[in-house]
């Protein structure tokens, strides 16, 4: 089907939204949002690494580190320094930003496991930063007193209000990224990743397409983060380690490399599954293990390829049917 | 002498102590084929490479149209209208038929990132424009039918078309082909040898060949130069070239 004045991806997007918006009232109870948020949360940064994974082809092992960046940075120019909320927010995602510009120059030079080792080097030292410079980050106990979000003069204060600023912001970057993978650049990066020289031989500035990727990658983590900081009011260096980075990667994969949606999706299931695991007690971590190994092993490109076999499977049963 | 498109002037490679080419002059005349031929490691791919920016020439310049290409970084050549193919494909597997050629059209599709993420107006157009030159240059190879198969799957053959329909997109002045008849059946070499030629005659891109295939090589070219251990032995017409003492003592008679 076609849709030549708002576009497939807007159609798409608005549906999502819907979807969005409506998931709150089917919710027994108030906990379920604040899963949610942090699943839209996630879905943010998993988008945003699998432009620079899935598409471009570089791995990065330390995208926490710009998620904490941006949650640290807002945290401290609002409950310290008392700037108001929207300019924290900008410094965070700026701050996260331009040490992106500033890393990816050195390091995106380097290709496989020597890219995956210099991005986990970077989010330790990054970590360490948040540990020991007790004096600004507050150390491992955290920072606290972080203002709710507000702006405009309205306060977010309702996990449900939060949300569905969280479900706008999600629409917002899945359609964008959306966009952006349907244009040249989205070509560029798909290409390089298969094969730079032949890219470069058609016109592709390699590094500058690798850097822009990184950037933008970095600044929708970044984004995440101070959201998340604007969220619970609290956060610690615990949750921005080498594991949440990892948990990225899993997300990623577990979607679907190269699917914008197989992002989302992967970010929202692998953020309910450790709620969903509860009653498992203390087997719950292996449970949790046996099923990412089973998804891998029978979903190979992710949820993402699996939906769109069931739904190719279901479309020739029922060419099947008709036939009959 | 007329003015040449590209001129290669006493490119020197090196890798360590290996001597990829010595001093190996190379000149394209606008309008023709010219092929480049010589035993295996003697330094074709290695002077492509350095055409296109894609290993460093240790001295020699390149120039284009007479302007010194030599410290451009390969898209920037490729932007200056020296475009390529590859021995070993390198065919963007992951994508369309479609996306692989549109993909080719990378510097000639103007707009901003901003103007993407919003689908303005002048970036549908840019677009539409980019998917339109890229299904014309499907048609010349004949794969138009093809183009939203996943280029992977695409038989060997058919992937070294691919590949001179992606580099065409990019409308070069000078398409530079290594090897492309190489997996390629008698049939299909016929065929291409049409294409090279109309290439030529209809696209009117300069056409550098190197190739192996002799009956190919004598059929289509203007000119063909023959480089050895890395240093060009002889330059003329084909028939000059055959009938040269050194060249058939050197590479052209052993296959009798
Ligand atoms: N990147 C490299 N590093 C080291 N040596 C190289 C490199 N590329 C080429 N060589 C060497 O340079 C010489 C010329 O190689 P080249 O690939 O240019 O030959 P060719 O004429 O294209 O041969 P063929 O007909 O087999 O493709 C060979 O000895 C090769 O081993
Ligand atoms: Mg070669």
């Amino acid at each position: 089907m076609k849709l030549p004045v708002i576009g497939q991806n807007a159609a798409q997007a608005a549906l999502f939204l819907l979807l969005l918006l409506a998931v709150p009232y089917t919710l027994p109870n108030e906990y379920y949002l604040s899963i949610c948020i942090l699943g839209a949360l996630n879905a943010v940064i998993a988008v945003g690494l699998n432009l620079l994974m899935g598409y471009a082809g570089q791995v990065s092992l330390g995208h926490a580190a710009f998620y904490g960046l941006g949650a640290y940075a807002t945290a401290i120019a609002t409950a310290r320094f008392g700037l108001p909320i929207p300019a924290g927010m900008a410094i965070g995602v700026s701050l996260a930003t331009v040490v992106a510009w500033v890393v990816a120059a050195p390091t995106l030079k380097l290709k496989g496991h020597y890219l995956a080792m210099a991005t986990l080097g970077f989010g330790i030292i990054v970590s360490i930063v948040f540990n020991e410079a007790v004096d600004l980050t507050g150390g491992p106990s955290g920072y606290v007193g972080i203002p709710r979000l507000a702006l405009f003069g309205y306060e977010f204060a309702s996990d449900h209000s939060y949300y569905n600023l969280m479900a706008v912001v999600l629409t917002f970057v899945v359609l964008l990224s959306l966009n952006l993978m349907k244009s040249r650049t989205g070509r560029a990066l798909r290409a390089l990743h298969v094969s730079e020289k032949a890219a470069a031989s058609l016109g592709v500035d390699i590094a500058a397409h690798k850097r822009f990727v990184f950037v933008l990658s970095a600044a929708l983590a970044g984004l995440a983060g101070v959201l998340y900081a604007h969220y619970l009011s609290f956060i610690a260096p615990a949750s921005f380690g080498f594991g949440f980075s990892v948990q990225l990667v899993v997300m990623v994969v577990l979607g679907g490399m190269a699917s914008v949606w197989g992002s989302v999706a992967g970010a929202l299931f692998l953020t309910a599954l450790p709620e969903a695991l509860r009653e498992f007690e203390d087997i719950d971590i292996l449970v949790y293990g046996a099923i990412l190994v089973l998804t891998i092993m029978f979903l190979p490109d992710g949820l993402a390829g699996g939906l769109s076999r069931l739904s190719r499977r279901l479309r020739r049963l029922r060419r099947q049917g008709d036939a009959s | 002498m007329t003015a040449a498109l590209l001129d290669v002037a006493a490119a020197t490679v090196r890798f360590g102590g290996i001597h990829a080419l010595t001093e190996a002059d190379f000149t394209i005349a606008p309008g023709t084929v010219t092929a480049l031929i010589g035993p295996n490691g003697a330094g074709k791919t290695t002077l492509l490479n350095a055409i296109t920016g894609m290993v460093p020439l240790t001295s020699g310049a390149v120039l284009l149209d007479g302007a010194d290409i030599s410290s451009l970084p390969p898209h920037k050549r490729a932007e200056a209208g020296v475009v390529r193919t590859f021995q070993n494909l390198e065919v963007f597997t992951s994508m369309s038929v479609l996306e692989n050629v549109m993909a080719g059209r990378h510097a000639l599709t103007r707009y901003s990132v901003a103007a993407s993420l919003l689908r303005t107006p002048g970036f549908r157009r840019a677009e539409r424009e980019c998917r339109e030159a890229a299904l014309d240059c499907l048609e010349f190879v004949g794969l138009a039918d093809l183009a939203h198969a996943p280029a992977g799957d695409l038989p060997y053959g058919k992937q070294r078309l691919l590949e001179m329909a992606r580099a065409l997109a990019a409308s070069p002045k000078l398409l530079l082909l290594d090897e492309p008849a190489a997996g390629l059946n008698s049939k299909e070499t016929a065929e291409l040898g049409h294409l090279i030629r109309a290439i030529r005659d209809r696209r009117g891109v300069a056409v550098g060949l190197v190739e192996h295939d002799m009956d190919l090589v004598m059929s289509v070219s203007d000119f063909v130069t023959v480089l050895h251990f890395g240093h060009p032995l002889a330059a003329g017409t084909p028939d000059e070239i055959q009938a040269n003492p050194d060249v058939i003592k050197a590479y052209l008679g052993e296959d009798d």
